[in-house]
């Protein structure tokens, strides 16, 4: 073919909804020359977007999933291809009314007006539902269905119409292929029947074929095809009779993981419930082989029978309805079942946009196009989404079938924030697993490491310290009064951590300063010992992670970085290396142990053990030094994140089992107990006011909101220094404070705690939204018990009007408000210890 | 109004068929599987004639222990009674075979039963096209049979029955029992409801086990044509497409 192309700036392949989005945007980004490929037909090539019910529930408790699909409802709606209807969720149990009121909690903190029915008022809004089956409805009158396929049919448009795009239909792509780069391999070509095109980069959004694509530039995509089935039953006069698409609500027959969803004449029946129906690329047909499209596969009928069932519970006309249509549709899953999104891992200038639902296909497009453009996304911090979050344990297919496998009846499940995974579990472990094991330990999962987060074996102290259950079992799942008695233990006497799934990157050589100076904020040329604890920046001044550097030499740094933050910031620091090799980077994560010993008798305890002084004078806080415990060779770093005396001892991970067994020994005069993650990562944290990336630090945010910008700014350059330095002139709209919960009684008199996963509102005291001057609303971004402070404590931004000290406000919690107190901002956040006398003891 | 329908069980193939390597088979892999469309509108008539006139349809299947999947298919759709003959053999049996198990079957049935009025088959199935089990059953009963049926009227005298040919119908009649071999279009076949789904997992199946001899017909080997590869070729969009279309239909000589 003549006129096909040889060379182009970007080549993004799939033309679903998010291929047809990504190169809509990046032209409107002023992209030129971009191809657009897919191997099936247009408008409708084939994949997940051509078979998908096209509807959206815009409420959700993930922030970033939510501002996605905002976004891309407010695109769809642009383009006319959106018809608001209306949404009622419908619960049939008790713990899914419950479950409602944490909708309404996350639907008041993103702005999305919803309520709660009773099912005369579900009956009134949609005739034909049952109302004796159900306990109630949750509405959002804002739920829509959109024409994904024209939508994309337009977004095209506009870059042909642009000049900016050429699409090639019918075309298969056969290769992609890479150059040797300086760091690692990077886009050189994409090769299709038709040609083959030399490019700078690539973008994979195939849906369920992405994992193929990707391995043809020796890349990884984790997810799974996986099957969703759904039927078209009809017709039925009172849905004809509207002589309407959409007449009546969307109902999501939560407990039953089903949604009826009217198509004219006839109603879609969904459903989540069927047993996990997983298959691998190669399992799907080619266009040509398949009887409808490759992803609408032959209906298991089997599968669906029990569903039938119930829809017919809810919905009585639909057993008379013929079934004219049935599916076992493809879509895509993940380990996690967040999409997969951003820069690969292995190759340079390869992108995925991967696991999208119809319902954030145009936020994400707008999102990957920033990303591409700007080097970092404006709309949302994609830390949910990003590619780079997966280790490589995670990126095979044994490990994202199991979790698949898992999490698909969750679709519609009821998932408590703190909710581990069942599957996959003791793939990584630390050197210490046999002796945490016979302490008890309860494992969360961080990072796919097994981490101890309390130790049933200090059930003793809840009586010693008096510590009270939870009444409400919501509260009290995956929680224990022993974290709070392992704090106070710890306060008390002396406890050790486990922080082997601590994230370790060693960079070194002759450019390493100019390299570490350029990646974080904060001046790194101390003298060798010091530590650096830094934001780390995107160009546009929001946070891409916060981290803790040690000057191990004059040209050999350590950087330390939390289980969950471990892939993309080992991304993030390779990608940044320089291209003259003066910098090398290792990633010593496997090879280091590292024991947290913290507490009044942290220091006669590891003193006892050691030849070496490690009083304040001789070994201040904030430095590290080479010391023999017990003859073994570690690396200690006076530092706290719990607000005590201590040191996080590095060792050789070959060391680690000897080190612990040496400190508990010697432990046993000092009263050390094993202390978990609960204590470590919630409340010794938050009494100290200390931020976590992920809840208090993201993209959003500057430093300066954060109460994290030094008085002085280093000469040196950094990534967003410009942004910084014009955030640190502005009057900030926001700032970072804590609050104390003043009255924890709920509406049937008994306490509840707040979780703090993001989505918990901080309203003003007459019980209104809190939004600040650049749109960003107050929520809770950490919560957690601070027993020596005999508080609750909560972390949220405010606007700057309401950062005073003494502000009364209120908490949204399950749908009630609780009265909070702001306790503290600015930059000194601690409630407990605030001149860190105790740190430094 | 007693009547048998015999279905097959086949493959529900997109445009491209792959043959498997051993070259006797299809490579069922990516596919669903179906009921011959013939048949299906053989059940669809026969459902309607017993709606009109009463009676009972006998679904009649030989084939793999999956093919109780096109029983209850049938069973969703007005089938009444059901009768799987086991084939697990893993390969098709020959039309001589599938005819002589039908004819056993048949003769168990009727014995117990009754006499079937009327025995519809499709016109041929689907995948194996071979157009002759249902004649070779009618003159194994010495009933009357008649292929190509696109219409069946029913009279105290018997059946009037229509034969589509080139220029129009081909008109037949006959008393009963007769064997038809019904062709799609006859009529447009129900889907199933919902609650025929759900009930159709409650119908017994009858397994009758063949004691048919094998037939004489050996399959030597599927060929597979070299895949055409067509071109599509974009006009143009909306308004702006009907000049090419214009020009290409003029070039056709359709103008």
């Amino acid at each position: 073919m003549s006129d096909f192309p040889t060379k182009a700036s970007c080549v993004v392949i799939g033309a679903g909804i998010v291929g047809n989005c990504v190169v809509g945007h990046l032209s409107d980004m002023g992209w030129k020359e971009i191809v657009l490929l897919d191997k099936g037909p247009l408008p409708n090539p084939g994949g997940s977007t051509g078979h998908a019910s096209n509807f959206i529930f815009p409420a959700d408790h993930s922030k970033e999933i939510v501002d996605l699909t905002l976004e891309s409802q407010k695109q769809y709606e642009e383009l006319g291809l959106q018809t608001t209807c209306g949404g009622i969720e419908v619960a049939r149990t008790e713990e899914r009314m419950e479950e409602f009121k944490r909708r309404m909690t996350s639907a008041t903190c993103w702005g999305i007006p919803s309520e709660l029915l009773t099912p005369a008022e579900v009956k009134e809004r949609v005739p034909f539902v049952s109302e004796d089956v159900i306990l109630g409805g949750f509405y959002t009158p804002s739920v829509s269905a959109v024409d994904s396929l024209e939508t994309g049919t337009q977004m095209r448009k506009r870059a042909q119409d642009a000049g900016n795009l050429q699409v090639f239909a019918n075309t298969e792509v056969t290769d992609i292929e890479t150059a040797p780069g300086p760091k690692k391999p990077t886009i050189r070509a994409v090769v299709t029947d038709k040609g083959r095109i030399e490019c700078d980069s690539v973008v994979i959004a195939c849906g369920v074929w992405s994992p193929r694509l990707a391995e043809m530039a020796g890349a990884t995509i984790p997810l799974t095809p996986a099957v969703h089935q759904m039927a078209d039953v009809g017709p039925f006069d009172v849905l004809v009779e509207t002589q309407q698409e959409l007449a009546y609500p969307i109902v999501r027959d939560m407990d039953t993981f089903c949604y009826e969803r009217q198509s004219a004449g006839s109603m879609e029946v969904g459903s989540y419930a069927h047993r996990p129906i997983l298959h691998r690329v190669d399992d799907i047909p080619s266009n040509e082989e398949a009887a409808l499209s490759p992803t609408e596969m032959p209906f298991t009928a089997d599968d669906f029978d029990q569903q039938m069932e119930e829809a017919i519970e809810l919905m009585e006309f639909l057993g008379d309805g013929e079934i004219k249509y049935a599916i076992n549709g493809l879509l895509s899953l993940t380990p996690d079942a967040n999409p997969v999104i951003g820069p690969t891992v292995e190759v340079e200038n390869l992108w995925s946009a991967a696991a999208v639902w119809v319902k954030e296909g145009p936020g994400v497009g707008l999102l990957v196009a920033e990303w591409m453009t700007h080097g970092y996304p404006h709309l949302t911090d994609p830390h949910g989404a990003d590619i780079t979050r997966f280790y490589p344990q995670q990126r095979n297919v044994t490990h994202i079938e199991a979790r698949a496998e898992e999490h698909f009846n969750k679709t519609y499940g009821i998932v408590h924030p703190r909710e581990q995974w069942a599957s996959r579990r003791d793939i990584t472990t630390g050197p210490v697993k046999a002796r945490t094991d016979a302490l008890a330990a309860f494992y969360f999962e961080a990072g796919g490491w097994e981490r101890p987060h309390w130790y049933e074996s200090n059930l003793d102290l809840v009586a010693t310290y008096e510590i009270s259950e939870r009444q409400h079992e919501w509260d009290a799942r995956w929680w224990t009064p022993i974290s709070d008695a392992e704090h106070l233990h710890l306060r008390d006497n002396v406890g050790i951590v486990d922080l082997s799934a601590f994230q370790i990157f060693e960079v070194s050589g002759s450019g390493v300063l100019d390299y570490i100076e350029h990646m974080v904020v904060n001046k790194c040329d101390v003298k060798v010992g010091g530590s650096i604890y830094t934001p780390v920046l995107n160009s546009s001044g929001g946070f891409r992670s916060d981290l803790t550097i040690l000057r191990l030499d004059d040209d050999r740094f350590r950087v330390i970085t939390g289980a969950f933050d471990g892939g993309r910031d080992e991304y993030w620091f390779r990608h940044n290396l320089p291209e003259d090799a003066s910098v090398q980077f290792e990633n010593r994560t496997n090879a280091v142990c590292t024991l947290g010993v913290w507490g009044p008798n942290a220091i006669p305890l590891l003193s006892e053990l050691t030849e070496s002084d490690l009083t304040q004078d001789a070994f201040p806080y904030g430095t590290c030094q080479k010391i023999l415990i017990a003859g073994i060779p570690t690396e200690m770093f006076r530092v706290s994140y719990v607000g005590d005396a201590g040191f996080e001892i590095y060792t050789p991970m070959q060391h680690g089992l000897a080190l612990w067994d040496a400190i508990s020994d010697a432990g046993e005069n000092f009263n050390l107990r094993p202390v978990g993650a609960a204590v470590y990562g919630t409340s010794g944290r938050i009494e100290k006011g200390y931020r976590l990336m992920g809840a208090e630090l993201e993209n959003e945010y500057t430093p300066v909101e954060a109460g994290l910008a030094r008085p002085k700014v280093k000469a040196a350059n950094f990534i967003g220094k410009d942004a910084y330095l014009a955030a640190r002139e502005e009057d900030p709209c926001a700032q970072l404070c804590v609050l104390t919960v003043e009255d924890h009684t709920c509406a049937d008199g008994y306490p509840r705690f707040p979780m703090g996963a993001g989505n918990e509102p901080v309203l003003s005291a007459s019980g209104d939204r809190i939004v600040d001057a650049k749109g960003r609303v107050s929520r809770v971004t950490t919560a957690g018990n601070a027993p020596s402070v005999g508080k609750y404590l909560l972390m949220a931004y405010l606007p700057i009007d309401l950062c005073e000290v003494g502000t009364e406000l209120k908490v949204m919690y399950q749908n009630e408000t609780y009265p909070v107190t702001v306790a503290a901002t600015g930059t000194n956040l601690a409630l407990f210890d605030p001149d860190n006398a105790r740190m430094k003891a | 109004m007693r009547i048998l329908v015999c279905v097959k069980r086949v493959p529900a193939p997109g445009s491209r068929i792959n043959v498997r390597s051993d070259e006797l088979n299809v490579d069922t892999a990516h596919l669903g599987f179906t009921t011959s469309p013939h048949e299906e509108c053989a059940l669809e008539e026969a459902a309607q004639i017993i709606e009109e006139h009463g009676g009972t349809v006998t679904v009649l299947t030989a084939g793999p222990t999956e093919a109780e999947e096109q029983l209850r298919y049938a069973a969703s759709v007005g089938g009444t009674e059901f009768v799987l003959i086991p084939n697990d053999s893993g390969h098709d049996w020959d039309p001589e075979h599938t005819a002589d198990a039908i004819i056993q079957a048949i003769s168990g049935l009727e014995a117990a039963g009754g006499e079937f009025d009327l025995i519809m088959f499709g016109n041929e199935s689907a995948d194996a096209g071979g157009y002759q089990v249902g004649v070779r059953v009618a003159v194994a009963l010495d009933r009357p049979v008649v292929n190509g049926i696109k219409g069946i009227d029913i009279a105290e005298a018997g059946f009037t029955v229509r034969r589509e040919v080139d220029a129009g119908y081909e008109v037949y009649q006959f008393p009963g029992p007769a064997v038809l071999g019904i062709r799609e279009g006859i009529n447009l076949p129900r889907y199933p409801t919902m609650k025929g789904r759900l009930a159709s997992k409650k119908a017994e199946i009858t397994i009758i086990a063949s004691e048919a001899n094998p037939g004489r017909q050996t399959k030597v080997r599927l060929h597979q044509p070299e895949e055409r590869i067509t071109e599509t070729k974009i006009l143009g969009d909306s308004a702006d497409a009907a000049g090419p279309i214009v020009d290409l239909l003029d070039e056709l000589g359709v103008l």
